[in-house]
């Protein structure tokens, strides 16, 4: 009999209360050791000081010169402050795919979404020679975000039709399937328009090394929307995580919620992609620790992974600012570097369980 | 308490018929069951019942149609115990059975204090109060039964469906599960309806069986008025010998067609 078993410990040594205020304050001295590395501005520990110092009603002499703080406040911060959006909302953005889809092996880049919003990217750039200045709103977003919503419908679509609803590899396969078709499209629209191959690289590339707060000022909106959407339906993953049937039996609007999460998802991806560039595997990393640290209920999940992600990314950004010799190393490759073996060790895990 | 009534209830899946002009009444407080060969349409009608499929014809609830555009007031009139429940590895008892709180909490809202002592409640009262902090991984075949049937519970529904709620479990904890649902129903006054194999189980714990064959019900009535080896021969294919016990218990015995050594 199991009945006389030990209740397996789901929560770990901090209490389930804890976590959320423990994660909160990891990310905020991520920030703020985001905020004191990188090459030239001030001694790292004055920095601190000077921050202290810009305070209301407090005035201590931090020692750093006006021009230094220039360096900290106009080129570390948006930065920092970019690569925080940009993790919390894809590992985010990854936790709430693989509820709806009820399958852990997902992620933006892995359904196609990524992909997707780089060709919807590349239309505008070869459709629009002459920049975007001119248009009221910048169709390079919402063009990301129809590319990234087309592909994961795709995907999703062709997941289903293969292998029904139940969870399992073809999703993951039809979103690689996706990525290489998308991405195919791509190289011949650049072929074709020659002299928009710098634009859209850089694009994909992202900015993040020469970030600016008007860069945050633009994904801002597109990132709050899309995480306090997904953040309220923390409960609904829940009971979806019961399957399809089940759920509609509870009384749960399967359909909505799912519709309206990838939907979510999908616009803060395609959002922080356009300035990120492609980075991988965080969707993927970020919820999966997190699960194991605090149990797999995504009333939990979420609002966690929100927060570790944006320390994961700011952290894993700081190699990048460090090492500059010869050159900077791009933060998809750190990722990668940490995302790729953890992948295959959840492949792993999954087939052992089985 | 409350009456469950269909009227030519139909269901088809891509236009073949499952289940076809079914019409019946569940008195309040009644325990229906429905036996039939595989493919019978039992799972079709519990589905439907559910709000799982649509269908033709009408599902009354005391008299008023059973709302299929609310998916929320349905799942507090209409619990329903799939054949084999989706039970997460990595969630705990608790977080399972507040699942049933479902229907009663708005689309963003959070369960409320209320809704935990329901929970807490149920748990106890199936005697898992020990359980609620257990992984659903680490459960064996008859709690995991028990964990499904406290989360239907904790829904707090008047009818009760279940598909075939012992196909899993080893004659023991068959016995633990139908008395833990008898008990439910006297003391919640449930109405249940149920789909089952085990036609011996079947007659000793329903008030009355109906018995479905390709979509269309065949015979209703109580134990001794149903299971009559003419009619499981026909509509089973099956032989057997029907012993009457002294109490009123009907036994379905399966028969060897050909007995070793006759020749």
């Amino acid at each position: 009999m199991h009945t006389d078993q030990v209740p397996t410990p789901t929560k770990g040594i901090i209490p389930a209360r804890w976590w959320l205020p423990v994660a909160v304050t990891v990310a905020c001295m991520a920030l703020l050791i985001g905020a004191m590395v990188g090459p030239a501005g001030p001694t790292w520990w004055r920095i601190p000081l000077a921050l202290i110092d810009r305070l209301p009603l407090i005035a201590i002499d931090s020692g750093v010169s006006q021009r230094e703080w220039i360096i900290v406040w106009e080129i570390r911060m948006p930065r920092v402050i970019l690569a925080a959006l940009v993790g919390s909302t894809l590992a985010l953005s990854g936790a709430s795919y693989q509820g709806v889809f009820r399958n852990p092996l997902v992620d933006p880049y892995l359904l196609g979404v990524a992909a997707g919003a780089g060709l919807g990217a590349t239309f505008v750039f070869t459709l629009n020679r002459s920049g975007s200045s001119s248009w009221i709103i910048d169709p390079l977003p919402l063009a990301a975000f129809l590319g990234g919503l087309i592909a994961v419908f795709v995907t999703y679509a062709i997941g289903v039709a293969v292998e029904g609803r139940r969870n399992g590899a073809t999703l993951v396969l039809a979103g690689v399937a996706v990525t290489a078709l998308a991405t195919a499209v791509q190289t011949f629209m650049l072929q074709r328009n020659t002299d928009v191959i710098r634009q859209v690289y850089s694009w994909i590339l992202g900015r993040l090394s020469s970030a600016t707060w008007s860069d945050v000022r633009l994904i801002l909106p597109y990132v709050l929307v899309s995480s306090g959407t997904l953040l309220l339906h923390r409960r609904l993953l829940d009971v979806m995580r019961v399957g399809e049937d089940e759920a509609v039996a509870l009384g749960a609007a399967v359909r909505r919620v799912r519709f309206t999460v990838v939907v979510a998802a999908t616009l803060g991806t395609s959002a922080v992609v356009a300035v990120s560039g492609l980075i991988g595997f965080v969707g993927i990393i970020v919820p999966h620790a997190v699960r194991l640290l605090a149990g797999a209920s995504y009333k939990a999940v979420l609002p966690l992974t929100t927060f570790v992600g944006a320390s994961f990314l700011v952290l894993a950004d700081i190699p990048g600012r460090v090492l500059q010799d010869p050159s900077e190393t791009p933060i998809g490759v750190v990722t990668a570097f940490l995302g790729a073996p953890f992948f295959l060790l959840l492949l792993r895990t999954r087939q052992m369980s089985r | 308490m409350a009456s469950l009534t269909f009227t030519d209830l139909g269901v088809a899946y891509g236009g073949v018929t499952a289940l076809a002009n079914f019409s019946d009444t569940v008195k309040p407080g009644e325990w229906l069951c429905l036996i039939g060969p595989n493919g019978a349409g039992k799972s079709s009608l519990l589905r439907a019942t559910a709000g799982l499929v649509p269908h033709l014809g009408q599902i009354f609830v005391d008299g008023s149609p059973l709302n299929i555009r609310s998916p929320k007031r349905r799942a507090q009139i209409v619990a329903y115990v799939p054949q084999s429940p989706v039970l997460p590895d990595d969630m705990c008892v608790r977080e399972y059975v507040v699942l049933g709180r479902n229907p009663y909490i708005s689309h963003f809202g959070r369960e409320t204090k209320s809704d935990w002592e329901i929970v807490d409640d149920v748990l106890a009262r199936l005697d898992l109060g020990t359980f609620s902090g257990r992984q659903l991984a680490t459960l064996s075949g008859g709690e995991r039964q028990r964990v499904v049937i406290a989360r239907a519970v904790a829904q707090e529904a008047p009818i009760l469906l279940l598909d075939e709620p012992t196909s899993a479990l080893d004659i023991g904890h068959q016995q633990q599960a139908l008395e833990l649902v008898d008990r439910l129903r006297r003391e919640h006054g449930l109405t249940v309806v149920s789909a089952m194999h085990d036609l011996t189980l079947a007659g000793l714990y329903s008030d009355r069986l109906c018995l479905v064959h390709q979509g269309y019900r065949v015979a209703h009535g109580t134990a001794s008025e149903v299971l009559k080896a003419e009619t499981l021969a026909e509509f089973y294919g099956v032989s057997v010998r029907v012993i009457h016990d002294a109490d009123g218990t009907v036994v379905v015995v399966p028969s060897r067609i050909e007995k070793l050594g006759e020749e």
